[in-house]
């Protein structure tokens, strides 16, 4: 099968399970700035590259490709990485109602 | 194809557009998880419907297309996802883009909308490699044509019925550019399916002149189309 | 958590206990694409190799220049983090000895790194005495992007994402340094046979 990088590619929201994990909130409808280009957007608006097989999930800025945030869930534990991250906001789910 | 319907105690119910992921476990211990949309309109019945398009050479699609019987049990987590959804109160109007199994999230919002008698008028463009392939073809036929303000359009990238006067090709900017609503009515967009479909609509869209805030997308990988 | 889904096999996954599978590991026959970013595009006319960091003096070479070095065919299994190994798998490539030639360095570790921003950690040493190569081919054809090419770093005795794809150079380190997956959680040295996987093991 021919494959191309692009067909690797999922948006942010595939990963909300994992964030399931690590977060209380909901982080596929949080916004976020990118430290890299400034430009906010959605966390499930971002590119997503992970696959079954690899060793981590790694969140990209869709302006830049800049990377937002790694995940590592492997031998036990979540490792994970938000330094492409200047914030991350998320709304009070107590606030927001729906859910 | 095949539907799978759920009966899911103590489901909390879901928003229309959210996805599941299911996990399977061998008897040899090993574990593998993938993520499903929810077909099914918000309900409390705590019930819930994943369609499953089979990948011959997949790993977890052949199983649950085809191994999983009535009253076998599978490890769920959901609903998750609160980006790629819609809610009759985020209006529109709606412009649907789906590829293959990329229609089950748009499903659960085109019946949410009927559901909550939404007159939020809708437009699907749905690609399919035949007729056969064409996933809740009934359903979208009654709603396509019932005045209920949905517009449905498909297109046939492989094989079209001898009879067929509708599209014939993959989804490309032209077909876009005629079917979407113009930039100017800001429309609500949704685009799902095969990552290199979506790849192809989301940026087309942005060309013609959409504003890419008003762009969701879910992509579901290398396959399918 | 969780419970066996009844009648769920998985991919076959042989592991057909052959002594070349290294513990924990299954064989693929096709070979799966793992990326942490899109494949990067760089043409062959302004693509090079450099050999950089704590040397006397930095060396590059230009695509032709690396492809007129002598190079060198060989048949390796490969062993992936992720569990899968592939076994008999074979490349050309130029031989990172060769490369080295003439290089002065009191270096110990070295940091490839890629097109993409991709780095990974590695002993001078691994690289060294014929167990290293940058290689252009698999199985007869110009590497695929895909797979790393126009070239890739080849190591194939430690985990695959050692052997980074697109590889642009090495910077020689006095000290060791993790790379991406390394300052993700990933082992430093990610020996197969010892199950390396993540740093602690
Ligand atoms: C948010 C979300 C929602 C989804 N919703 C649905 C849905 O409602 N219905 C639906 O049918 N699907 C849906 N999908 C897709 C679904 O999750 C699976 O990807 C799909 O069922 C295929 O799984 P599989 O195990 O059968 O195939 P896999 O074993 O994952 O393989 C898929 C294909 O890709 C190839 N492949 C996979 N990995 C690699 C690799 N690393 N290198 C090379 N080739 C590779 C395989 O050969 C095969 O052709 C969704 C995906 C996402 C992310
Ligand atoms: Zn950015």
């Amino acid at each position: 099968m021919e494959m191309h990088e692009q067909q690797l590619r999922l948006d942010g929201n595939a990963a909300a399970g994992m964030f399931e994990d690590l977060f209380v909130h909901d982080v596929t409808s949080a916004r976020g700035a990118c430290a890299a280009c400034g430009a906010v957007g959605e966390m499930g608006a971002q590119h997503l590259y992970m696959t079954p097989l690899s060793p981590g999930a790694v969140l990209r800025c869709t302006s830049c490709g800049g990377i937002l945030m790694v995940i590592v869930h492997a031998g036990g534990r979540f490792r994970l990485a938000l330094q492409g991250l200047v914030w991350l906001e998320m709304q009070d789910a107590a606030v927001a109602g729906s859910g | 194809m095949r539907s799978l319907d759920l009966a899911v105690p103590g489901w909390p119910g879901h928003r229309a557009g959210q996805h599941v992921d299911v996990r399977l476990t061998a008897d040899d211990g090993y574990q593998t998880q993938r993520s499903y949309s929810i077909a099914s309109a918000p309900s409390t019945d705590e019930r819930l419907t994943l369609t499953v398009e089979r990948l011959d050479d997949g790993e977890v699609s052949p199983y649950l297309a085809g191994e999983l019987r009535a009253g076998d049990k599978l490890e769920l987590r959901g609903p998750i996802g609160g980006y790629f959804v819609w809610e009759p109160a985020a209006g529109g109007p709606l412009l649907f883009v789906a590829g293959g199994s990329g229609i089950c999230p748009l499903m659960a919002m085109l019946r949410l909308r009927q559901a909550a008698m939404s007159t939020v008028p809708a437009r699907l463009l749905y690609s399919s490699r035949s007729l056969e392939d064409v996933i809740y073809r009934d359903e979208l036929d009654r709603l396509g044509s019932t005045g209920s303000g949905v517009e449905v359009m498909l297109t046939l990238t492989r094989e079209q019925p001898g009879t067929w006067n509708g599209l014939r090709r993959r989804i490309d900017s032209e077909m876009l550019h005629a079917v979407a609503w113009p930039p100017a009515e800001q429309p609500l967009i949704f685009v799902c399916g095969p990552t290199p479909l979506v790849e192809t609509a989301a940026n087309a869209l942005v060309n013609l002149g959409h504003e890419p805030a008003r762009i969701k997308t879910e992509r579901f990988g290398p396959t399918g189309g | 958590m969780g419970f066996v889904s009844r009648a769920f096999k998985g991919r076959p996954r042989d592991e057909s206990r052959d002594a070349r599978l290294p513990p924990g590991q299954y064989l693929v026959h096709d070979f799966p694409v793992l990326s942490a970013g899109p494949t990067p595009r760089t043409s062959l006319a302004e693509w090079t190799f450099s050999i950089e960091g704590e040397v006397d003096e930095a060396k590059h070479w230009n695509w032709e220049e690396l492809r007129n070095l002598p190079s060198e065919t060989l048949t390796r299994d490969i062993h992936c983090v992720t569990k899968w190994s592939k076994l008999d798998t074979a490349w050309e490539g130029v031989s990172v000895d060769t490369l080295l030639e003439g290089v002065e360095t009191a270096a110990d570790y070295v940091m490839a790194f890629c097109d993409g921003g991709y780095t990974t950690n590695l002993p001078l040493e691994d690289l060294t005495g014929g167990k290293a190569w940058i290689a252009y081919a698999y199985d007869g054809q110009p590497l695929e992007s895909q797979h790393g090419g126009p070239a890739r770093l080849l190591v194939p005795h430690l985990y695959f994402w050692k052997s980074a794809k697109w590889v642009r150079g090495l910077r020689l380190m006095n000290e060791d340094s993790p790379g991406f997956w390394e300052t993700y959680g990933y082992h430093m040295y990610g020996d197969p046979w010892l199950e390396q996987r993540y740093s602690g093991d």
